[in-house]
């Protein structure tokens, strides 16, 4: 496609967050996080309830904003006041709900605020480039004039993501893509991710299924109560990320495998 | 893509690509698509019909006169003001809002109009300007109460009601009743003119051509995009049972008065507020807000400005159909909009197919349902029935035409449609 002419090559450093803090009155959300997120590559953010992932993706959606801190987008420093701004820059998201309109069709939902022709809406040409763009994902959509109320949850899911990328943007962020989905559909999904990130946009997913996180994370960031807690790749093992999650090598999770080993009398 | 290679043409349609979906080309194809979407509760079109026919093989059993061909003339000159406030409702129905102070914006706009053309000697222009701007100011001030402060719509309206009536109650002062001069060419329009009978033929065979014309260009658009079309017997079918409906329409009326011009032009903003509804960015987003408004402001509408404007249309087009009111009975009175224009004019808009949970409708539901409306209260009238009954039956119709609108929701949502 002709926009891929302003991708940047696998490998840029697309978004920079540096000492970014966010506290609402007494409660401190999040502390001097830091975060990076290449071109052609996904980044998958991990951590219990409460690390601060949905406020990092909110402050990243311009839904807040950081208290102190900067945000460095494509070397610029940048300020996303409301998410609209966040759109223009180039940072879209698929939030968890999904937030489709179900009395709309497929391309209506593609294009909903971004619209061909407002005055004379170009229906053919929106079809058109609805089609190229689910051909591009390989997303397997029967009909897009059918209102979404009749799509599958993993259908759905898919035009979310799709139409996320419709604007073109640099960064994808995806808010718990798999929690409602089944087992086929959220494989449909994860290569829905990996397509995306050949395109080369950067992803951020934030996930709690850390299956999923490590099929498809080039790198994963776990936060902790609101702070950076270590930086991990699909190399590391199992345990070394649930203790970066919950903070210690002895936690809830490693007592269970304990105990369940116990029980199968396989202790070494 | 296939810009790559326009020469070589896929076998297979873009949106045809996929093996689960059935191919509905040519009539078979849209006959079977008419059936499923009626089965699961798209009723589209289809209450109306039969809401027609009925109260017709009724009426003219019960009073001939009902299907005479002057009669009918009367009931269009009747529906247009009806129609008019129809119209508007649709607008904020789709948002899933409502207004129930239509009834009250009309009155006041037929008092606004008499009393500055009448009592104040303004050109009638500036009278009818003066009366639609205060219906924009009302949706204004509709549009604000819910943006702002959040007030559910039922209520901020309810008040208008109240406050409306009061206001037109309090401009036309004591003697509460101005008669319009009947001369004039506004009370003549409301009560006299008769469009020819060439134009009238010419405007029927229209919209079968726009039709074909239309329908054309967008196969040729499609196929060369490489999408499937519905194909050209349908729409050649649809054009000519069009065209025979409205000719046979016109030839009929014609054989008595004619159609009114108030008709006309009420048909022609109907025309203007279906294109506006269905092919514009504004109307996209009635639709969006009326199905998901979180979706929507995600989507980077701007939510607010969207439901001012559907405010501001719905008291706008109110305010018209006032003054198209008064033209027909040639005065402002205290009575004008008050007992049943209200749920008239929202009944009107639910029986032709707009749903009072919003994110579904049209503009032609305002035209076909104040038809039902219309041909129900005229042949009360022909009946000779006291107000009391047609209060009644009126009432139970809306309530009918709401089971009808929620039953078939009910069916849409286990069917997969919205």
């Amino acid at each position: 496609m002709a926009q891929a002419a302003t991708r940047h090559a696998k490998g840029d450093l697309l978004l920079r967050l540096s000492d970014v803090s966010k506290q609402f009155g007494a409660v401190t959300a999040l502390s001097d996080i830091e975060l990076e997120v290449n071109a052609g590559e996904v980044v998958a953010l991990v951590g219990d309830n409460g690390a601060g992932k949905s406020t990092l993706v909110k402050v990243l959606a311009g839904v807040h904003q950081p208290t102190t801190g900067t945000i460095e987008y494509l070397g610029e420093k940048v300020t996303l006041d409301n998410p609209s701004k966040a759109l223009e820059l180039g940072i879209a998201t698929v939030f968890q709900d999904l937030a489709l309109c179900e009395n709309l069709d497929v391309v209506a939902n593609l294009f909903l605020g971004h619209e061909l022709a407002p005055w004379r809406l170009d229906e053919v040409q929106m079809e058109v480039r609805a089609w190229t763009l689910l051909q591009e994902l390989a997303a397997r959509i029967p009909s897009v004039r059918e209102p979404i109320a009749s799509l599958s949850g993993g259908q759905r899911q898919t035009v979310a993501i799709a139409r996320s990328l419709l604007l073109d943007p640099q960064i994808i962020m995806l808010d718990e893509p798999t929690a409602a989905l089944g087992v086929a559909q959220t494989a449909e999904v994860l290569n829905l991710i990996e397509r995306v990130r050949d395109r080369g946009h950067g992803v951020i997913l934030i996930s709690h299924n850390m299956e999923d996180v490590r099929a498809v994370a080039d790198r994963i960031v776990v936060l902790r109560l609101g702070r950076n807690n270590g930086v991990f790749t699909t190399a590391n093992t199992h345990e070394e990320l649930v203790a970066a999650i919950t903070g210690a090598s002895d936690n809830s999770v490693s007592r269970r495998t304990a105990r369940k080993l116990e029980a199968t009398g396989d202790v070494t | 893509m296939n810009e790559t290679a326009p020469q070589k043409q896929p076998a297979t349609k873009l949106d045809r690509a996929d093996a689960r979906v059935r191919d509905d080309e040519r009539i078979a194809g849209a006959a079977r698509i008419f059936y499923d979407r009626v089965r699961s509760g798209d009723l589209g079109m289809l209450p109306v019909i039969v809401g027609l026919l009925i109260i017709s093989t009724v009426f003219s059993v019960l009073n001939p006169v009902f299907l005479a061909p002057n009669n009918l003339v009367n009931l269009l000159f009747d529906a247009a003001a009806v129609g008019f406030i129809a119209l508007g409702i649709v607008c904020v129905l789709l948002l899933g809002e409502i207004d129930l102070s239509i009834g009250s914006m009309s009155g006041l706009s037929s008092a606004i109009l008499g009393v500055l053309w009448v009592h104040l000697g303004f050109p009638v222009p500036v009278a009818i300007a003066g009366a639609v701007t205060m219906g924009a100011l009302t949706g204004l001030t509709y549009g604000f109460l819910r943006n702002r402060f959040e007030m559910p719509s039922f209520v901020a309206t309810l008040a208008g009601l109240l406050a409306l009536l009061g206001m037109q109650l309090y401009i036309l002062g004591p003697t509460g009743s101005i008669n319009l001069p009947f001369g004039s060419p506004l009370v003549r329009f409301g009560q006299i003119y008769i469009m020819p009978m060439w134009l009238s033929y010419l405007l029927a065979i229209l919209p079968g051509i726009i039709l074909v014309i239309g329908g054309l260009r967008v196969m040729k658009r499609r196929s060369e995009a490489n999408l499937s079309s519905s194909g050209m017997n349908v729409v050649v079918l649809k054009a000519v049972v069009l065209t025979a409906a409205l000719v046979f329409a016109v030839y009929y009326l014609g054989k008595g008065r004619g159609v009114p011009w108030m008709f006309a032009v009420f048909v022609l903003f109907v025309v203007v507020m279906d294109y506006a509804l269905r092919r514009t960015k504004w109307g996209r987003s009635l639709f969006a807000v009326g199905g998901n408004a979180e979706a929507a402001r995600r989507s980077g509408i701007n939510v607010k400005r969207v439901r001012l404007s559907a405010f501001v249309v719905c008291s706008t087009f109110a305010a018209l159909g006032g003054v198209f009111a008064a033209s027909r009975l040639a005065s402002s009175s205290q009575q004008a909009g008050t007992g049943d224009v209200n749920l008239n004019a929202i009944a009107a808009a639910v029986i032709g197919g707009t749903s009072l949970f919003g994110g579904r409708g049209s503009a032609w539901s305002a035209l076909l349902g104040v038809l039902v409306i219309q041909a129900i209260s005229n042949g009360l009238t022909l009946l000779n029935l006291s107000s009391s009954l047609r209060y009644m039956i009126t009432g139970a119709v809306l309530a009918i035409a709401v089971i009808v609108d929620s039953l078939a929701r009910r069916s849409r949502a286990s069917h997969g449609r919205a």
